[in-house]
């Protein structure tokens, strides 16, 4: 069975109707939302399946079904579903991984009072992500984007209780929009210059060569092209929703949400939406490629950022104390590798590092989860350890899920996945620095992730939760094998020898090499890789540590070093000084003229009124009153029988004003409308 | 029933919802709800009439873009209101908040 384009909004549709299902139940009633959610999924992840074969299957490799949404004078916007095997195996991806945590979270979440609202609101956040990854239209994506905002907001924020959680939920939205409002004007200018926002319109999308030769060739002041500009544009967005530096912020605070949350957020749905749009977007960021005299390529942007983010996550994580935090910070590595691949030309590689990363870290993800349930929500790996014996489980998938991080060679699809993006960046011709970069944030990686596992899952316990922890139930353990089964086994899709992955994302058949050519550079990042493990070996696991106050022993070495790693570099602090700052001094400006300028003139006008008032009043006094008052006894009275029906009650009044409604209303029906 | 008739009746509907919860609810906010219920139960009337009727079409559209852009700052002032309501009242009861009575 196969699913054309026609048909692909179902795959978005079934779980935004789980989620409506969810919300309209009352809050007792638990069971339905769980259950329509994993309906939902499981139908959803059925049609993505069949959605990949009809992909697969299509020679002509991309099929679109467009139509009017409205229109408003001459201009109609259109939306569309697009069917490509990019979509086609994101979907399947994400459906895979939303899955496995929708039943993972029935487990973890399964004392909460409001599980049934969190399993609504995850229906809401799946779908969001399915509808950005079927559509065919750059507005249609940005809708489903926002949507993926606010869901993230709602469940990142789900535990609102706790002032952190509700931080970090506000922290996500707003530095997400900072990048989004670049992501609007992009979307606006592209539609300004092309008149249609649908990606492929059989030659009249934006992503089409007419339009894309139009914007290559259009050139702004500076000898910017038009092209290089947008692309920037839609950069800014993608890079706070992908958390690259500078938005990269609030991605570890981000691990304030229930565990499953973070797993979802970090593997298949909010970052990878990011290089997502970035590999959708490829032909309109590879558009200026052929200008030789522009002052910057938009790719080159983005193998900057990528690189400096993979970068900047790799030595943070190495001084984080919190399990979560740790692979937060991984995750913004990650992240940087992927946009690195797709600065450097090799979208397919991002795409592919994406696919395994979803799983790899899902699973690291859940691992953790499964670790914070078991012993009743530590999170500091100071105060664990020791738990490889006690949660064999969890400790087998977790070490798979780690060795697919550090890319282990040949057996774990990290390897290939990382591998890839290596050789891209290691042909680029522009500069070497991405390719440095992405080699020492593969040594960090393999030396923070050794510190982690040693000091989770070795040496002895170090409280009294840790000591008293074991494995969660089928529902957990299941989809942890699961997804190290698909840690493993994913990295087969595109070696070198047999691309096929490559050359079913890209359209082309991509020759398959032998090993000769990517030999060296392997070689080169096996050792590299195991000389981090060593170090990260050497460092803690030579002698465990045995209490959960001693000091780290980096700390102990360079603790400058490491203050200002486990601080964060002070960029959060930064931000607070600078844009924080500055919304404060705007607002105190604002204060300030309203106070005392705008304040000060009407209070002058206002003392001016009185004085005349004043004035009046004594003339008054002596003269007329005595005439009014008699008057006026008869009038206060009367008004004071009337007043009676002033109540005060705003709701009150409405009524009267309703039961009047009605009753022309009822006039107006008998006596007929002329 | 044509489409028109049954849109018509869903928007009535929703309209009596929004009102019920406006005349009944006595916190200030689900009373908020209630009025923006009846704006877009107002909104749907123009879409419908837009889709199903004659006459002008993009008019339509064109107000309940309007429309939204003003329930937007509406409930913006609203929610403004209660918060003030609350800090002079710390309460947000509109039964509480009945001091301009006669």
């Amino acid at each position: 069975m196969t699913l054309t384009a026609t048909h692909l909004w179902l795959i978005p549709a079934l779980p935004l109707a789980a989620a409506a299902i969810g919300a309209a139940m009352p809050r007792r009633a638990k069971a339905v939302p769980i259950g329509a959610a994993l309906v939902a999924m499981t139908l959803s992840w059925l049609l993505s399946c069949a959605a990949l074969v009809g992909a697969l299957t299509d020679p002509s490799g991309r099929s679109v079904a467009n139509f009017d949404w409205f229109s408003a004078g001459t201009a109609v916007i259109r939306l569309g579903w697009l069917l490509d095997p990019l979509t086609a195996f994101m979907g399947t991806l994400v459906c895979t991984v939303s899955l496995l945590v929708f039943i993972f979270s029935t487990a973890y979440l399964r004392d909460d009072p409001r599980i049934g609202r969190f399993f609504c609101f995850l229906s809401l956040f799946v779908s969001a992500m399915l509808g950005l990854l079927v559509a065919n239209s750059l507005l249609l994506l940005f809708i489903c984007w926002e949507l993926v905002g606010l869901s993230s907001y709602l469940l990142i924020g789900f535990w609102y209780e706790k002032p952190a959680a509700a931080a970090a939920a506000k922290k996500a939205f707003i530095t997400t929009r900072v990048g989004d409002l670049g992501l609007l004007i992009g979307l606006l200018w592209l539609y300004h210059a092309t008149g249609t926002s649908l990606f492929y319109d059989g030659g009249a999308g934006v992503l089409e060569s007419p339009a894309l030769g139009l914007l290559g060739s259009t050139l702004l002041p500076g000898g910017w092209a038009a092209s290089t500009a947008i692309g920037l544009l839609l950069f800014c967005g993608a890079a706070g929703k992908s958390g690259q530096f500078p938005l990269h912020i609030w991605l570890p605070d981000a691990m304030e949400g229930p565990t499953p949350v973070s797993a979802l957020i970090h593997a298949a749905t909010m970052v990878a939406a990011g290089v997502f749009l970035m590999a959708r977007v490829f032909p309109l960021m590879a558009a200026d490629q052929g200008l030789a005299s522009v002052p910057m390529h938009a790719l080159t942007g983005v193998a900057v950022i990528g690189a400096v983010t993979a970068l900047l996550g790799a030595f943070l994580a190495v001084a984080q104390t919190d399990i979560k935090r740790v692979l937060a910070y991984s995750t913004v590595s990650q992240l940087g590798y992927m946009m690195l691949a797709v600065g450097v030309g090799s979208w397919v590689a991002a795409i592919f590092h994406l696919i395994t990363h979803a799983f790899f870290k899902a699973l690291l993800f859940l691992g953790a989860g499964s670790v914070i349930h078991a012993t009743h929500h530590e999170q500091d790996l100071r105060r664990l350890g020791g738990l490889a014996g006690r949660m064999r489980i969890t400790f087998v998938t977790f070490a798979i899920g780690s060795g697919a991080l550090v890319g282990l060679p040949l057996v774990f699809s990290g390897f290939w996945s990382k591998e890839a993006i290596l050789h891209a960046a290691e042909v680029w011709p522009v500069s070497h620095l991405p390719f440095v970069a992405g080699m020492t944030g593969v040594a960090l990686t393999a030396f923070y992730m050794t510190r982690l596992v040693i000091e989770v899952f070795f040496g002895q316990a170090r409280s009294e939760s840790a000591a008293e922890a074991h494995e969660g139930p089928g529902s957990m353990t299941v989809p942890l094998a699961l997804l190290a089964v698909g840690a493993i086994g994913l990295g087969w899709l595109g070696t070198p020898l047999w691309p096929w992955l490559q050359s079913r994302l890209s359209g082309t058949a991509v020759p398959a090499h032998g090993l000769g050519e990517s030999l060296p550079l392997m070689v080169i990042s096996t050792t590299i890789v195991l000389l981090g493990m060593g170090a990260g070996w050497w460092c803690y696991g030579r002698t465990p540590r045995k209490d959960a106050r001693a000091i780290d022993p980096l700390a102990r070495r360079w603790p400058a070093v490491y203050g200002a790693l486990a601080a964060r570099l002070g960029l959060d602090e930064l931000y607070a000084a600078t844009v924080g700052r500055l919304l404060t001094a705007s607002a105190g400006l604002a204060c300030f003229l309203d106070r005392w300028v705008w304040g000060g003139l009407m209070g002058a006008a206002g003392r001016t009124a009185e004085a005349a008032g004043e004035i009046n009043q004594g003339m008054d006094e002596d003269g007329l009153n005595a005439g009014f008052d008699h008057g006026s006894e008869h009038l206060r009275s009367g008004a004071r029988r009337y007043s009676r029906a002033q109540t005060g009650d705003v709701q009150g009044y409405l009524r009267a004003v309703a039961m009047g409604l009605a009753v022309v209303a009822l006039l107006l029906i008998w006596g007929g409308v002329r | 029933m044509n489409p028109l008739h049954a849109w018509l009746l869903f928007s009535s509907a929703l309209f009596c919802v929004g009102l019920a919860a406006v005349l009944i609810r006595g916190h200030a906010i689900l009373v908020l709800l209630g009025v923006e219920l009846m704006l877009n139960a107002a909104n749907l009337n123009f879409i419908a009439f837009w889709r199903y009727g004659s006459g002008n079409a993009e008019v339509g559209v064109v107000f309940v873009l309007f429309s939204i852009a003003v329930a937007a700052s509406e409930a913006a002032v609203g929610l403004a209101l209660v918060i003030a309501l609350h800090r002079h009242l710390r309460t947000v009861r509109l039964s509480a908040a009945n001091r301009l009575k006669g």
